[in-house]
């Protein structure tokens, strides 16, 4: 489902309690020169708490072996408990089978996975794919590399003003030509949420598959991959308070089971010969070689923790969270926050007049505040909106308002050293 | 002594954002075209986007005139504006001794403190040697000196453009 945050539940106080909460994750006890930790770059990779990370421990220390192989205790524990981790994922974004959750190591070669292994076999000379403004670079090069070898030509979403998608045009991209749409569930720079039941339906309605990025997505609403009918979905479990080098790809079985496999290697085969091997059924003809199986394991817990607290007071803290950070940095005169959707997730991207972003980001960092500052891999949004590059802060549902403060007064003294 | 990374992040930056870079950042010197330039050179950091144009009246053996403008932050731009007023009259083998010196001071191989130099007040970018990501907005104008003294029309930070093997900080 893709009720907007904004039409959120919010529970009662006591049920979300921040700084329980937040007594769950060690680094936020840091001090960075001298100063309490403000970290406001979770778009970027979001914060470990500590049953997670005794999860990763417990594996290192009482079950590592390698999976799907031996016959001894270790290898049928580690196997019981990565596949365990499969099916926590599979009810994470309430897919219709565990085989349809495929373990990668992130969003990036999730769509890379998608170019290639469908992409590659169904695309040809003429065909149109269907891009937006807000991708991320991530799901917009792997596009044009296939584009490229197959003579197929890419087509982009406009957006308004507010950094929202203008609908209308997209539906006028499509012709008889096109054959693949990539879109954004999040944007990663500015925060807009996009109407992905909308962009499927449409992609439906003239047959054409769509993948979802839902990297920005996933840690912060609650993603219902049936719901939404998408083809395929995409997220990182570094954003989920979980590992690097590991992630999802969602895919439909049907869709799944027409491609090729991606990589070559052990663990993806049935048989084989050195005149012909047959493939693994999913999702093993995706995941050839050892996974990163504590990682697995461990994203596993890490949707565990987020469940626990619930997605809904996730997205309702953080929307509050939002909300008071839009209004105090708008009170800034000489700041302009930089997308201001209908619908936005919580990302706050902003300039401040005079002070190029990555002076603010370094002058934050000597108040202890982690913004980040850059193009944000969205090097079409910042030309969209002729910028070079932003300060953003994003924030997670372990923040707090005294940190959207510390955040202001941290811009307000950047302003002064640059007055 | 200069500050270490040793496991706990000292950001150095207070010492970084001094009255003379705020002051260069403001008031650029040198700031312009050159309309009889006989070297130009054009230099980009694709990863924050700082982007200038430098161009030189070079005379015999002599920088007789530079200038720049462009669009960045404040460190490349003071550091630009202070290798104008560095380089202007000098010999193209000084202004490519300060090139290097400049470049050794901002990645940590030479410090000024303990070793004998010809940076004068440029030491005042010492500081980026502790801010990874920003070493690389101190030395694009130098890179581009580089360049157009080389008669290379263009130069970036990245990769195999980058004639100064700076250190490649990821997106």
């Amino acid at each position: 489902m893709t009720a907007p945050l904004t039409a959120r539940q919010v529970q009662p106080e006591q049920v979300f309690d921040v700084e329980r909460i937040r007594a769950d994750f060690p680094i936020l006890k840091l001090k960075v020169n001298g100063k309490p930790l403000v970290f406001l770059d979770n778009a970027a990779s979001s914060q470990m708490p500590q049953p997670v990370i005794d999860r990763w421990v417990k594996y290192e220390a009482s079950q590592h072996a390698n999976i799907h192989r031996a016959v001894h205790y270790l290898s049928e524990t580690a196997t019981a408990e990565y596949e365990a981790a499969r099916r926590k994922l599979h009810a994470f974004i309430n897919a219709k089978e565990e085989r349809e959750v495929i373990y990668t190591s992130g969003a990036t070669e999730g769509i890379n996975l998608v170019a290639h292994a469908w992409g590659r076999k169904f695309l040809g000379a003429g065909d149109e794919i269907i891009l937006t403004t807000l991708e991320h670079h991530s799901n917009i090069v792997p596009w044009q590399m296939v584009a490229q070898e197959k003579g197929a030509k890419i087509r982009v979403v406009p957006i308004n003003d507010r950094g929202e998608l203008l609908i209308d045009e997209y539906r006028k991209l499509f012709n008889a030509n096109t054959k693949f749409v990539g879109a954004t569930h999040v944007s990663n720079a500015l925060g807009t949420i996009t109407p992905v039941r909308e962009l499927i339906d449409i992609a439906h309605a003239h047959g054409v598959p769509i993948l979802i990025d839902g990297a920005q997505a996933a840690p912060h609403l609650k993603v219902d991959v049936q719901a939404l009918d998408c083809d395929f979905y995409v997220f990182s479990g570094h954003k989920l308070c979980g590992p690097t080098g590991i992630g999802v790809l969602y895919g439909k079985a049907a869709l799944l089971e027409q491609m090729n496999p991606f990589k070559g290697g052990g663990d993806m085969i049935l048989s084989v010969t050195f005149e012909k091997t047959t493939y693994a059924p999913i999702p093993a003809k995706f995941e050839a070689g050892t996974p990163p199986i504590a990682a697995g394991i461990t994203l596993g817990a890490a949707v565990d923790y987020l469940t626990n607290i619930g997605m809904e007071n996730i997205a309702g803290h953080e929307t509050d969270l939002l909300d008071y950070a839009t209004d105090q940095v708008n009170r800034l005169p000489g700041v302009r926050i930089i997308g201001s959707a209908e619908q936005k997730a919580a990302v706050l991207s902003f300039a401040v007049e005079g002070v190029h972003p990555h002076d603010v980001g370094t002058l934050l960092n000597e108040d202890g505040v982690a913004i980040r500052t850059g193009h944000h891999c969205a090097q079409p949004v910042m030309q969209r909106f002729k910028v070079p590059a932003t300060a953003r802060a994003s924030f997670a549902f372990y923040n707090t308002m005294a940190e959207v403060d510390a955040l202001v007064a941290s811009i307000k003294r950047a302003q002064k050293v640059f007055g | 002594m200069r500050k270490r990374y040793s496991g706990k992040y000292v950001a150095d930056s207070k010492n970084l954002y001094q009255e003379v870079i705020l002051d260069h950042n403001r008031k650029p010197r040198n700031w312009g075209g050159l309309a009889d330039a006989t070297h130009k050179s054009e230099g980009v950091n694709p990863l924050c986007g700082d982007h200038i144009h430098l161009a030189l009246r070079v005379a015999g053996d002599a920088v007789e005139a530079i200038s720049f403008e462009g669009e960045s932050c404040a460190i490349c731009k003071a550091s630009a504006s202070m290798m104008t007023t560095a380089v202007k009259g000098k010999s193209r083998g000084d202004a490519e001794q300060l090139v290097n010196e400049f470049r050794d001071m901002a990645t940590g191989k030479l410090d000024t403190a303990t070793t004998p130099h010809h940076l004068g007040r440029l030491t005042v970018f010492s500081g980026v040697r502790d801010l990874p990501t920003r070493v690389k907005c101190a030395i694009l104008p130098w890179h581009t000196l580089h360049a157009a003294l080389n008669s290379q029309a263009t130069t970036s930070t990245e990769a195999d453009a980058d004639p100064m093997h700076a250190p490649v900080i990821g997106v």
